[in-house]
């Protein structure tokens, strides 16, 4: 069970404002997978506003293939040592005690991730059970509210991860968009339709009318590889990048690490984003989605 | 403030939750802030972080909000807010883009400016804790970077804020928050929690370790805009 902490005292929306409150600091920022307390150094020297500690970057799942799980404690725990910027950890879809003991290690924010092996085919973590953040991926704005409404405090697009190509990242996100210009222009009649459908409450529904924009934070993930790809997700509408494989599975991570951290801020000046795509190096080994033998977005629903 | 967004979802993004009693409020806020603050531009500095949450509490007190990402946006404003975010990133940004110097300039020369969370320990003098950013180094205060631990210690608090005696009991979100270990004898204390000091004043630096931009209460934002001196009033 989580530990119950000093947060609730006479406040029933505390822990959500709290929750949604470290994501909407992260925002402008890029959150960078890590692997070791290493990478984690280079990550924040970068200008990381958090990273995500795990055992193996998408591109290496990949590529090794086998079930990938929730990283070691042990690891996860001199990550956190080391930087003092968030660290987040992903635990597999469904997984509800990996999540407990990442939360037990007192991690920033968990990630429910497609990434990883899912281990429960019918239901997603109950996130409302916990009081650390979770940030969980989406396709379409069904996924997205279905998150939502099982407690996640952050949204990302699943995007297509370890595959150095953005298409999917885009399409997601404008799915989503595209999505929520339907839901603003529905009457009360179509909207509880649409609510069921989705399967997700009227009420969720009529928030997203309310605010018009998803009720909290929404970073683009998977597939971000170049600071123009930053670029291009935060002049789509997101709120900050992830990005997995692209730095440290590239020729030269701290200066692309830099780069994309500079793109995100200064993502509208194209004679920034022209200076900082200047001699980078390699970029990571990338792949036609089309050739993918497992859609990592195909999973969770 | 009535929060017209029943459910927890919604509830945070406070700059787009408004009822009627709302708007008539803030039409008359209008009228007064537009009579006593006139044209000032307000700053927000916007490298990363928490921005569009100072944006739309400033918009809401009637003045005009510029954000603020290079050197030529500096000389637009008469006022900056410093948001939260990661003090290492935005630190980082500041001197990448030669932001440093102009801000050191503009803070000493009087411009009034208001430091939120990692805002408040780029302000601060003494900055303890480890991966220390590149501050500002202007205020005479010393600051522990997330002195409470982890997210797992954010907490929500009902605090009072003000000079004497106008003080306003208001929330306060304090999300991976510093502590203000200690402060030199021209800064002024606006807010306490227990033996904490969560807000100070030093001349035109303003410094909160909590968010008010995370709730409905304008007044640390308003009590921030009359600090704006008339000779700084365009």
């Amino acid at each position: 069970m989580p530990t119950p902490k000093k947060h609730t005292e006479n406040n029933k929306e505390a822990p959500f404002k709290l929750k949604s409150g470290l994501a909407q600091m992260l925002k402008g920022g890029v959150i960078m997978d890590v692997i070791n307390a290493e990478q984690a150094k280079i990550a924040e020297t970068a200008g990381a506003c958090a990273v995500m500690a795990l055992e193996r970057v998408p591109a290496d799942i990949r590529k090794q293939g086998g079930v990938a799980r929730m990283s070691d404690p042990k690891m996860i725990q001199e990550i956190m040592k080391t930087v003092s910027i968030p660290v987040m950890a992903k635990v597999r879809i469904g997984h509800f005690v990996e999540a407990q003991i990442l939360e037990s290690l007192g991690i920033d924010y968990i990630d429910e991730s497609e990434v990883l092996t899912p281990a429960d085919e019918q239901f997603h973590v109950n996130k409302n059970l916990f009081q650390v953040p979770f940030v969980c991926g989406a396709t379409n704005l069904g996924e997205a509210l279905r998150r939502l409404n099982e407690g996640a405090a952050m949204i990302r697009t699943k995007g297509e991860a370890g595959t150095g190509n953005v298409v999917e990242a885009v399409r997601h996100w404008r799915k989503i968009k595209s999505e929520i210009e339907t839901v603003l222009g529905a009457n009360d009649t179509q909207l509880k339709k649409i609510a069921k459908e989705m399967r997700v409450p009227f009420e969720l529904v009529k928030t997203l009318v309310k605010l018009k924009r998803l009720p909290v934070v929404n970073f683009a993930a998977g597939g971000i590889a170049t600071p123009a790809d930053a670029a291009m997700m935060m002049q789509l509408g997101c709120d900050g990048v992830f990005v997995g494989s692209g730095i440290f599975k590239s020729s030269d991570p701290a200066k692309r690490a830099k780069a994309i951290v500079e793109a995100t801020t200064h993502f509208n000046d194209p004679k920034v984003l022209a200076r900082v795509s200047s001699d980078l190096g390699e970029p990571m080994e990338s792949q036609e989605i089309e050739k993918l033998g497992t859609k990592y977005a195909e999973r969770g629903w | 403030m009535v929060n017209l967004i029943p459910t927890q979802w919604g509830g945070h993004l406070k700059g787009l939750s408004i009822s009627n009693k709302d708007i008539c409020k803030l039409h008359i806020f209008f009228i007064f802030s537009k009579m006593s603050i006139k044209r000032a531009i307000i700053g927000v500095l916007a490298l990363q972080g928490g921005v569009i949450e100072h944006q739309s509490a400033l918009e809401k007190c009637g003045v005009q909000v510029v954000l603020v990402k290079t050197k030529d946006d500096l000389k637009k404003v008469q006022a900056l807010i410093i948001p939260g975010g990661e003090s290492t990133t935005i630190g980082k940004l500041i001197r990448w883009y030669g932001l440093e110097e102009d801000l050191k300039r503009r803070i000493k020369e009087g411009m009034p400016v208001y430091g939120t969370c990692a805002g408040a320990i780029l302000l601060a003098k003494n900055v303890i804790g480890r991966e220390k950013a590149p501050h500002l180094a202007l205020m005479d205060v010393t600051i522990e970077r997330n002195s409470y631990g982890r997210q797992l210690d954010s907490f929500e608090s009902q605090i009072e804020f003000g000079e004497m005696p106008a003080k306003h009991k208001i929330p306060a979100v304090f999300i991976r928050a510093p502590k203000i270990r200690s402060v030199g004898n021209k800064v002024i204390v606006l807010a306490q929690m227990g033996k904490e000091i969560i807000a100070a004043r030093e001349n035109n630096k303003l410094v909160t370790t909590f968010h008010p931009e995370l709730t409905d209460k304008l007044i640390v934002h308003r009590y921030f805009l009359d600090m704006i001196p008339k000779s700084l009033r365009a």
